[in-house]
């Protein structure tokens, strides 16, 4: 008798269909908040704070209480639901053009608010709903619609690691940075996502968590090599790792 | 007996599946479906599936719906 080792998580709306690329690694990450979502069982509790980009169009397939937030104001809002409705889980799900961009400092300060709330943010180093431009994550020498010669180091400077700021924010209860470039990965970044929502389950700060995705369209990329740059560029330069876990200390 | 259960409708044919099965079970059809893309289809004559279910976890479209081990 054949043992069921894989199904869909609860958290999906049924029948889901993605509106993301092939090959993008948006599918993988909303699939394991779903699934981090049925394991904890807070899906009747929890409300998610969406932002825009790519991954605005998660409360269309996540089934869970959502709220629009203007561009990079997630994690404003998220913060503004938790005050009101201090025994509700929130989270917000960004993209790197959200979080690490226009909304920096939103992220930062309630990091350091230790705010308890999750922040969930996907770095493909490019803006990919708008079109590939250059954006605070893009590795240097990185060719991109806006830098057609690559990312110049001394007209752009570095690429932001934000699970490094994060990390040194006194508020943090964890941060950590995770890919998904393969089937161990994936199985890695789903514990981090689980940590950073129960650190905000037992009202330790802000929980928050990097991955690194793929953007095959913009990379102009086939999604077998878009993995394996992750794996071979991206990598190198975002170190996998959790940066900060109070609840190892 | 190992297998797994695709939904061919969901497959936008990014074919990742197919260099993640360790026994190489799954093939390029040469169905397509209502997008039009060459979706993937499980084969397993000999019986090989693990159900280790590396497929389903790697699908970043939830085509690969169910896995069953044993």
């Amino acid at each position: 008798m054949a043992t069921q080792v894989f199904s869909l998580p609860k958290t999906l709306k049924g029948d889901v269909k993605y509106s993301f690329c092939p090959g993008c690694d948006h599918g993988v990450a909303v699939r394991l908040v779903a699934e981090v979502l049925d394991e904890l069982g807070i899906i009747d509790n929890t409300i998610l704070s969406a932002a825009i980009g790519c991954s605005v169009t998660t409360y269309d397939f996540i089934n869970v209480d959502a709220l629009e937030a203007p561009h990079g104001r997630a994690v404003a809002e998220a913060v503004g639901i938790k005050r009101a409705r201090p025994d509700k889980i929130v989270f917000t799900y960004q993209g790197d053009g959200d979080f690490a961009s226009i909304g920096l400092a939103e992220g930062i300060h309630a990091a350091l608010r230790g705010e308890k709330i999750t922040a969930i943010c996907i770095n493909n180093t490019t803006y990919g709903m708008t079109g590939g431009q250059l954006g605070p994550t893009t590795l240097v020498g990185q060719v991109t619609t806006t830098s057609p010669t690559g990312r110049n180091l001394e007209y752009y400077g570095y690429p932001i690691k934000l699970a490094e700021h994060i990390a040194l924010c006194d508020g943090t209860a964890f941060s950590a940075r995770v890919s998904l470039d393969s089937v161990p990965n994936i199985k890695k970044a789903k514990q981090a996502i689980k940590k950073a929502f129960e650190v905000q389950m037992k009202g330790l700060g802000f929980g928050f968590v990097e991955i690194l995705s793929t953007c095959p369209t913009n990379w102009k990329m086939s999604p077998d090599k878009a993995h394996a740059r992750v794996r071979d560029e991206m990598m190198p330069v975002f170190k996998p790792g959790i940066y900060k876990d109070v609840t190892a200390e | 007996m190992s297998h797994i259960v695709i939904n061919g409708d969901k497959c936008k044919a990014c074919y990742l599946c197919i260099e993640e099965c360790p026994k190489k079970l799954i093939k390029i059809s040469k169905n397509t479906n209502s997008l039009g893309n060459h979706i993937v289809e499980f084969d397993d004559p000999k019986k090989e599936c693990l159900g280790c279910a590396m497929c389903a976890t790697r699908c970043p479209d939830l085509a690969i719906t169910e896995v069953y081990k044993g």
